[in-house]
């Protein structure tokens, strides 16, 4: 899949924020006054910068609205309601954090979850896609939320918290890096089932049906070679999990906030590795994959 | 939940206009769908006897032709050096002048002086009436180096080949075999040919190196080496000899099998047993007697005074073991087992799966037949076998074969289209003497009965500038024009002043050798002047050959111009009705073009040709509609066949009718003819035929005639270079023409096998959804096939170990290029090859100079000479079949080698400078 | 509207002859030549005369070769485009409900002015049936030609799919595959049409039919010479042959 800088950046930066925003709802970071609002500030500007970049990504985004209609059956739709409920419910948290005014207990584990279902939804927008194998499993949704609260609790401040996080990320990172690769076979996905051809014989490309470029070709098949690959999972697991978690485990603020930033320069590594290695079974009739 | 409501029946547009189409040579009916005077939709005419309202991927892009940037705006004037592109745009006035300066003087004093050769026009007894008229017998179209093998070794057989000249009987045969590259010519006819064989669950076989298109969807797959054709041919034959599974009452009563050939030694040995009047003649219960004598039973084994018959002659030739599957087997790159099984299937159901249709019919013996009996095994071929030096003899075998199996105009066989069947006899022979100021003695092409034909002056040398109908290629039938560029170059046989050339992109991919031919067009002399000194050209796009004209016509697109096509010339009929059609403009050009037959008349009136102008001088045709329908070439037959005579009423002959072309408009822009009942079949022989096609003015009187398995005319070839006859051959020629000339057909190496050293074949295809140059400015067209790579079967890839994206270096014993390589398995492990003229010279066709088409893609012309290497005989042949002068694109031998991608395909020629005269 | 209707009155669909496919593009330019002007917005094209040259279309042709284990290897034509699935996924992942799939006759459309273009679809869609148009911003995709099938402007004869009008050689056969009786249905039975990726869940309504079995080594028996010719000499066979007239 074409690694989109506006899906990439929607997704890091939203789980990042709506992750930090779920500790804030549950009161891990107990800030107040102007630092009440900083906090806040950052887990909103965090979440709404995602998800406006996410509608750079549109055709035609002044029709988003509409994509608030079909919630009954689009992870998509689910994922702008639950958005902008969690938004909604955050703010009456962040107005009390910051002018001092308090918020039923119940009301922020209700906003908290909110914001870890949206990131939830998004991931689901991925996990439902059967016809992308390596997303279609479930440890997608697990390695969204892990970013999200790992990603959280150390914008949280949380180190011990954010260290067990970041391990735990750390190990469902490989295992979906490890079972990610075997999905497409596990699909039992091939050019010979795609055209059925396979009872007569090995099949191969012999033409392509254009010479010239189209949306498929852009979208739906990036090959991203073996090589650079790995090295991008390195990276990933190292800055988005390993660095940061040393770094936690010795703690102090300064630390930390580099710790987020490292963290972020890992998480973006995942995620350009998440759509660029997930190979789309349409390309199997362009004989690539 | 509510879904939403649509409008399911939009309006579809104001209007349809039904012309005919030309996105290639197939001419189908097209409906044009305008809405505000603007084509929106193009869609194939349900009605039209071609497409049946099918329509391939081109047709179906034709919006693009004429919304291309490509297209060029006015008349030009060439102000830079030829090649830099630089024009100057004129009037049209100011280009007639100049055409008219040019041409008028050199009527009077040597009208050989001006060649004028049309590429793929579909006007050619028009643009042949004009050369004629003019003077010059140096003109022809571009069949010399596209199929003239198939046509001319038809003709010379059957008196018909494939595609326009007849067809398989679609709705009955039961095994179909197609002979080489057969995707363009024709192209939805055979579509929809295969398309009912395969509805029907008949079998199909292809035999061709290459299976891709029609061979993919083969039951059956004979990856033949190339140039091997004739052998196997030749050995199906053999097989079907042997086994006594031939049709004899058919060779005995409709075929040249029973004649006599005369044994006696001296100038007539070889020839044909006549009578006193001249007629050949058979044995029949003992007697000898003229072949189409009422009552005469031709007995096929006799002999008589040591005469034998041509039976005998060819039993004799073919029965040798040299034609055993098991001795060709190894040179046709087919097992011996599979052949013989190749001639089971045809045996089996020719014969034993015979068909019979309860129609009774009379021959042209008298003799009334109860039944029609079906052979129902049909064929088709076209430049897969056409395209090699051994062309003409192996379409000639394929005809052989056809004939012995008795499927040629039998139900579920082969079937004529009207005005074929026509045998050489019936057409005109070569016209070539030049009288300054006045016509030309006759038609300039023809099909040549014997020496006596050949277009020669008093000293022997060729009289024509492409040096057809001369001893190197006697039965040119179709001109050949790859050759004229390069001998107007040499002055060989002479110079000439004017080169004049439509639809015909000499500069790029429809020459052989095209580096050098861009040199000869550039080459100036020790005067300083251009070698050939004034090209005129017409073309409606900005092409390669625009750049290296000095004058420059612009032609409309087919959908704002008058054409027809015309019984005169090369119709769309089919085997139950011969048919004609028109294009007329169904949108007017937005800009300063003209169709370029209006301009060739107004031409010709401007210079006082006589059949434009009347006594007065002044000019009898407005434009080429007027022509159309007011030209007679003969009383009361004229290019167009239907609604003639006053009340529009008559078929075929009768007076000019003015409301002739709104008639054809009114009826989707063609005319057909249908045979009467009974007259469908055995239409060289069945009288019933031959009366209509008098009636309708296909012929002036009947013209029954046997198929000439054993061709005389060419043996009359052979006993010249045998040293008989006044018209005697160069000596270097005589070896040459004995074997070519063979009256039996016979199979010798393409003349491309001579070279060492480069072990591969190399061949083109036309892709469908691309028709050479006339289809890559086409934006829709142009992103199916937007380059294309070298395609090589699966031996040669492993053993340069190649991968996707590689390049090879590919070197002929002429040329040498670079270019991107792709894995192909279902191929001749001996072949190489790639789609034909996808490669555009940057520059050209309003393509950025960096399209896929200029960088990646490529031409195999510039490993292609026009001349055979020296042979050390002193002579320099051509690269061309011996008998027709084709040119033999397909004897190509190549080699490769892996090489590291280069930035873009090699060789790379300088950009084209047309971004001016385009849009 | 973006939940899948639980049955359709009709179902819709094309049946594709893979045996028949002589792989001309006929159908692919026919399919841009309508759909350009037809439900929707224009089928654009971009870079159309440069380096890079890329559109919008709803149907493409693959050409695949397939190497038996014995034998020569075969070439198959192979065209691709919206399969109108019973399970669309296209459908249901559609935030907007601008994708859905008529109760009528389950043809699988987008509702233009509804799509806001965020490519769901397109990847849900395990065919490749569905391209963003570069232009307008919206997902294009076969309609079945759902503006000629109905289109009482269009004589009765011309109410199919222009892919299937065009086609030169019949290898497209449209009709309702509920009905057992229809031609499509007729087919698919006879010969064997199969689904494209049944793994996916997909149910698509478009079948294909399968490549005829090739190059089958004939189990006939070969030709027998009349005679010896060896033996006998050519005067032997020229008796023997016409002795059978």
């Amino acid at each position: 899949m074409h690694p989109a800088p506006s899906v990439i950046i929607f997704s890091v930066l939203s789980g990042l924020g709506f992750g930090f925003m779920a500790y804030l709802a549950l009161g891990f970071l107990s800030l107040t006054g102007l630092w009440a609002f900083g906090g806040w500030a950052i887990g909103y500007g965090l979440a709404v910068v995602g998800l406006l970049a996410a509608t750079a990504h549109l055709g035609n985004p002044q029709r988003a609205l509409l994509a608030f209609s079909q919630w009954r059956s689009s992870w998509l739709s689910r994922e702008g309601w639950v958005a902008v409920l969690a938004l909604l419910a955050l703010a009456p948290i962040a107005l009390g954090d910051w002018l001092g005014f308090g918020v039923p207990y119940v009301w922020r584990g209700l906003a908290a979850a909110l914001a870890l279902i949206t990131v939830f939804c998004t991931a689901m927008i991925y996990c439902q896609i059967k016809a992308v194998p390596r997303w279609h499993h479930w440890l997608t949704p697990v390695v969204f939320m892990g970013f999200a609260l790992a990603g959280g609790a150390l914008l949280a401040m949380q180190a011990t918290l954010a260290f067990v996080l970041l391990l735990g990320l750390a190990v469902v990172m490989l295992a979906l890096f490890h079972l990610g690769d075997r999905q497409f076979a596990r699909a039992g996905a091939s050019m010979e089932s795609a055209t059925g051809l396979g009872g007569i014989g090995k099949v191969s490309v012999f033409e392509q049906p254009h010479t010239g470029g189209n949306y498929l070709l852009r979208e739906m098949i990036f090959v991203v070679g073996r090589k650079h690959a790995m090295k991008l999972r390195l990276i990933a697991v190292l800055f988005a999990a390993v660095l940061p978690a040393l770094m936690a485990a010795v703690g102090g603020v300064a630390l930390m906030l580099a710790a987020v930033l490292v963290h972020l320069v890992g998480a973006f590594a995942a995620r350009w590795l998440f759509f660029a290695e997930a190979e789309h079974v349409v390309g199997l009739y362009y004989g690539k994959r | 939940m509510t879904q939403p409501q649509i409008d399911t029946s939009p309006k579809v547009s104001d209007e349809i206009r039904q012309t005919t189409c030309y996105m290639c040579a197939c001419r189908c009916g097209i409906n044009v769908h305008l809405t505000s005077g603007k084509v929106t939709y193009i869609e194939g005419n349900r009605a039209h006897p071609i497409n049946k309202g099918v329509l391939c991927a081109k047709g179906a892009s034709g919006i693009r032709q004429v919304n291309a940037p490509s297209r060029l705006r006015a008349p030009l004037r060439r102000v830079g050096p030829r090649g830099s592109g630089a024009f100057e745009e004129i009037s049209w006035e100011e280009a007639l002048g100049i055409a008219v300066d040019w041409l008028a003087p050199l009527r009077d004093k040597a009208p050989e002086k001006l060649a004028f050769f049309t590429g793929r026009d579909q006007s050619q007894s028009l643009t042949s009436f004009w050369a004629q008229n003019y003077g010059t017998p140096n003109y022809a179209a571009h069949g010399g180096f596209c199929s003239v093998n198939m046509a001319a070794g038809g003709i010379y057989t059957v008196g018909g080949a494939f595609w326009e000249f007849g067809q398989p009987d679609w709705e009955r045969t039961k095994l179909f075999i197609m002979f080489g590259v057969a995707e363009d010519h024709d192209s939805n006819p055979i579509k929809i040919g295969l398309g009912k064989l395969k509805a029907r669950g008949a079998k199909v076989i292809g035999v061709n190196p290459i299976r891709s298109g029609y061979n993919a969807i083969a039951d059956d797959w004979f990856g033949i080496t190339p140039g091997a054709d004739g052998l196997l041919i030749l050995s199906l034959i053999h097989c079907l000899l042997e086994a006594g599974k031939i049709d004899l009452d058919y060779l005995a009563r409709f075929t040249n099998a029973p004649l006599l050939v005369r044994s006696d030694e001296g100038a007539e040995k070889g020839l044909f047993l006549r009578n006193a009047e001249g007629k050949p003649v058979v044995v029949s219960n003992g007697a000898l007697v003229p072949f189409d004598q009422a009552g005469v039973r031709p007995d096929l084994g006799a002999t008589y005074e040591g005469h034998r018959t041509v039976f005998q002659h060819m039993a004799e030739r073919y029965l040798s073991p040299d034609y055993a599957p098991e001795a060709i087997a190894a040179r046709v790159g087919i097992d011996a087992a599979r052949i013989r099984e190749l001639a089971a299937d045809l045996a089996r159901v020719a014969f034993d799966e015979a068909i019979e249709i309860a129609q009774s019919w009379t021959d042209f013996r008298g003799e009334t037949h109860d039944k029609m009996i079906g052979r129902p095994v049909s064929f088709h071929a076209m430049r897969g076998i056409s395209a090699h030096s051994n062309g003409f003899q192996t379409a000639r075998a394929l005809h052989l074969l056809q004939v012995v199996l008795g499927t040629v105009e039998t139900p579920g066989g082969y079937r004529f289209k009207p005005p074929y069947p026509k045998p050489a006899e019936a057409h005109p022979a070569p016209h070539c003497k030049v009288t300054p100021g006045k016509p030309l003695d006759g038609p300039h092409l023809g099909y040549p009965r014997g020496p006596e034909h050949l277009c020669l002056h008093d000293d022997g040398t060729p009289a024509r500038i492409d040096k057809a109908f001369s001893w190197e290629n006697p039965l040119s039938a179709h001109g050949v024009m790859h050759m004229v560029i390069a001998n107007a170059h040499a002055g060989d046989p002479y110079k000439i002043d004017t080169l004049f050339l439509y639809m015909a992109n000499m500069a790029w991919n429809s020459s052989m050798n095209t580096a050098r031919m861009m040199e000869m067009l550039t080459d100036k002399g020790e005067d300083g002047e251009y070698i050939i000194p004034r090209i005129i050209y017409s073309d409606a796009y900005a092409s390669e050959m625009v750049a290296y004209a000095d004058l420059i016509l612009p032609d409309t697109t087919y959908l704002e111009r008058h054409d027809c096509i015309s019984l005169l010339d090369r119709p769309i009929s089919e085997p139950d009705a011969a048919g004609d059609s028109i294009r007329w403009p169904v949108v007017e050009p937005d800009r300063e073009v003209r169709g370029f037959q209006s301009v060739l008349i107004d031409l010709g009136a401007r210079l006082g040709l006589p059949g434009f102008v009347d006594a007065e001088g002044a000019a009898l045709y407005r434009d080429y509609a007027d022509y159309i329908v007011n030209h007679q070439r003969r009383p009361g037959v004229g290019p167009l066949m239907g609604f003639r005579g006053d009340d529009g009423t008559e078929e075929g002959r009768g007076a000019p009718n003015p409301e002739q072309l709104q008639r054809y408009i009114d009826n989707g822009a063609f005319y057909q003819a249908h045979v009467p009942e009974g007259a469908e079949f055995y239409k060289p022989w069945n009288k019933a035929y031959q009366d209509w096609a008098v009636k309708i003015g296909l012929y002036d009187a009947p013209q029954p005639y046997l198929f000439s398995i054993y061709s005389e005319p060419m043996r009359k070839f052979q006993l010249a270079a045998e040293g008989y006859g006044t018209r005697q051959p160069p000596e270097a020629a005589r070896a040459r023409l004995r074997q070519a000339m063979d009256p039996l057909p016979v199979w010798y190496a393409p003349f491309g096998d001579d070279v060492q050293g480069y072990p591969l074949h190399a061949l083109t295809q036309r892709p469908m959804a691309m028709y050479h140059s006339w289809g890559s400015q086409n934006s829709w067209l142009r992103q199916i096939h937007g380059y294309n790579p070298l395609y090589v079967p699966t031996k040669i890839w492993n053993a340069n170990d190649f991968k996707e994206g590689d390049w090879a270096r590919v070197t002929s014993p002429s040329g040498e290029i670079t270019v991107p390589v792709a894995h192909m398995a279902a191929l001749n492990e001996h072949t190489v090859w790639t789609w034909n003229a996808i490669g555009k010279r940057k520059g050209a066709w309003g393509l950025d100079e960096d399209a896929p088409e200029a960088t990646k893609g490529f031409l195999l012309n510039h490993l292609i000479s026009e001349l055979l290497p020296e042979k050390g005989d002193g002579m320099r042949w051509s690269n061309s079949d011996p008998v027709t002068g084709q040119a033999a694109w397909f004897d190509l031998r190549v080699k490769l080698e892996k090489v590291a991608a280069p930035d873009e395909a090699q060789p790379v020629f300088p950009a084209l400078n047309l971004k001016e005269v385009q849009v | 509207m973006t939940c899948l209707p639980g049955a359709t009155q009709k179902k819709l669909g094309l049946a594709i002859d893979l045996d028949t496919c002589v792989g001309c593009h006929a159908c692919v330019t026919a399919c841009k030549g309508w759909n350009d002007q037809g439900y929707g917005a224009p089928l654009s094209d971009q870079d159309a005369y440069g380096a890079e040259p890329s559109g919008t279309f709803l149907n493409r042709v693959h050409s695949y070769q397939v190497q038996p284990d014995q034998g020569a290897a075969q070439v198959i034509n192979f065209p691709r485009s919206c399969l109108h699935c019973e399970d669309a996924p296209c459908v249901t992942v559609c935030p907007t409900g601008a994708s859905y799939k008529r109760v009528e006759d389950g043809i699988v459309l987008v509702n233009e002015d509804a799509c806001i273009g965020c490519g769901l679809c397109a990847w849900a869609c395990p065919y490749g049936a569905r391209e963003m148009d570069q232009d307008a911003g919206v997902m294009k995709k076969c309609t079945l030609c759902v503006d000629r099938i109905y289109n009482e402007n269009l004589p009765e004869e011309d109410r199919e799919p222009a892919c299937v009008r065009t086609c030169p050689t019949g290898a497209r056969h449209f009709g309702d595959f509920n009905d057992p009786d229809s031609k499509v249905s007729q087919l698919a039975a006879a010969r064997g049409g199969f689904d494209l990726m049944p793994d996916m869940g997909t149910r698509p309504t478009n079948k294909y039919l399968p490549p005829r079995p090739k190059d089958k080594r004939a189990e006939a028996s070969l030709l027998a010479p009349l005679l010896d010719i060896q033996a006998t000499g050519f005067a032997g066979w020229l008796d023997r042959v016409l002795g059978r007239i």
